[in-house]
């Protein structure tokens, strides 16, 4: 299949972004890297612990991946600035997911803090991936400062509750058709995945949904396969909804 | 003099480089990034780069995350 995703300027044959966190163990992350097919994961920064010896959690990486760094725990855009430059000084990369969030118990961004943050982070040269609250008119404002992209959420991080607004990411997508959407958290299932890849997402990220799986690299196999078939849905255009029945079969030539 | 270390206050001697600081707590050399005062410190001014009384320094590596 020759349909590549495009983001800033670098191409990917996945459309399937995922996470670091949450996972049991560093091989079940592995397994369910592998599996995912996909070639960009995301990491938190954090302080280092003072008091032991720590090995690189990047070391557990496959080293063809993408490493997007995050600024999670940020509560407002002063703290989401700093840690995005502490990650582009550790790695060397101009790429962030850039994440200020309004509250401990939703996790749910605080959009003017992002808009703010992600002003300063591209004016500084920065990829900035922001993710925001599924809102067509913060999307415009997000893209207007120079993101390359957009991520609105599903669902709460970490609830697996799917696409609660459907119709808010069908306007996005249609009335921004060459943007780029990746939407960013909320997914539990690949029916959830497949939902946000058929209303026109460009690409999915995820954490939990794959790291607290049962089996969590069968569940990567699951994602992946539920992105690539949504986006094959997509783009092949679907149905017309109808409220009344229309017949498959010929109705004239049936025996009477 | 006393400095705060992510977060916890740490007393020193007297003011050091940073390159060294770093060696004094055993913290990695790669793959981290240095904070002081709320400004990035590059790797290479680390060497050259003093730590004062009172000074405020983040150390941060990558952990699991989403």
């Amino acid at each position: 299949m020759t349909d590549k995703f495009t983001l800033a300027g670098k191409e990917f044959s996945s459309r399937l972004i995922i996470g670091t966190g949450k996972y049991r163990s560093f091989d079940e992350m592995k397994a369910a890297h592998s599996a995912s097919g996909a070639e960009m994961v995301t990491v938190a920064v954090n302080r280092v612990p003072l008091d032991r010896k720590t090995e690189s959690f990047l070391d557990h990486l496959n080293p063809s991946m993408q490493i997007l760094p995050n600024t999670a725990g940020c509560y407002d855009a002063d703290h989401a600035i700093r840690t995005a430059r502490l990650a582009r000084e550790a790695l060397e990369t101009d790429w962030v997911k850039l994440e200020v969030i309004g509250d401990q118990v939703t996790l749910l961004p605080d959009n003017e803090q992002t808009l703010e943050a992600a002003k300063v982070l591209v004016k500084e040269g920065f990829i900035v991936l922001p993710y925001f609250t599924d809102d067509l008119i913060m999307a415009k404002k997000l893209l207007d400062v120079g993101c390359p992209a957009v991520m609105p959420l599903a669902a709460p991080i970490g609830s697996g509750m799917g696409v609660q607004n459907p119709s808010n990411l069908r306007i996005m997508r249609e009335q921004l058709p060459d943007a780029t959407i990746i939407v960013d958290a909320g997914v539990g299932v690949p029916s959830d995945a497949a939902i946000a890849m058929e209303l026109g997402a460009d690409a999915i990220l995820m954490n939990t949904a794959i790291a607290e799986a049962g089996d969590a690299a069968q569940m990567a196999t699951a994602m992946k396969l539920a992105v690539e078939a949504g986006r094959l849905a997509y783009i092949s255009g679907r149905m017309p909804k109808r409220l009344y029945a229309s017949a498959s079969s010929p109705i004239a030539g049936a025996i009477k | 003099m006393n400095i705060t270390v992510n977060g916890e206050i740490k007393e020193l001697e007297k003011p050091i480089s940073l390159d060294r600081l770093l060696e004094l707590f055993s913290l990695p050399s790669q793959r981290i990034a240095v904070e002081l005062n709320r400004e990035v410190v590059r790797r290479k001014d680390w060497p050259v780069t003093i730590i004062n009384d009172s000074d405020r320094i983040e150390v941060v590596h990558f952990v699991g995350g989403g």
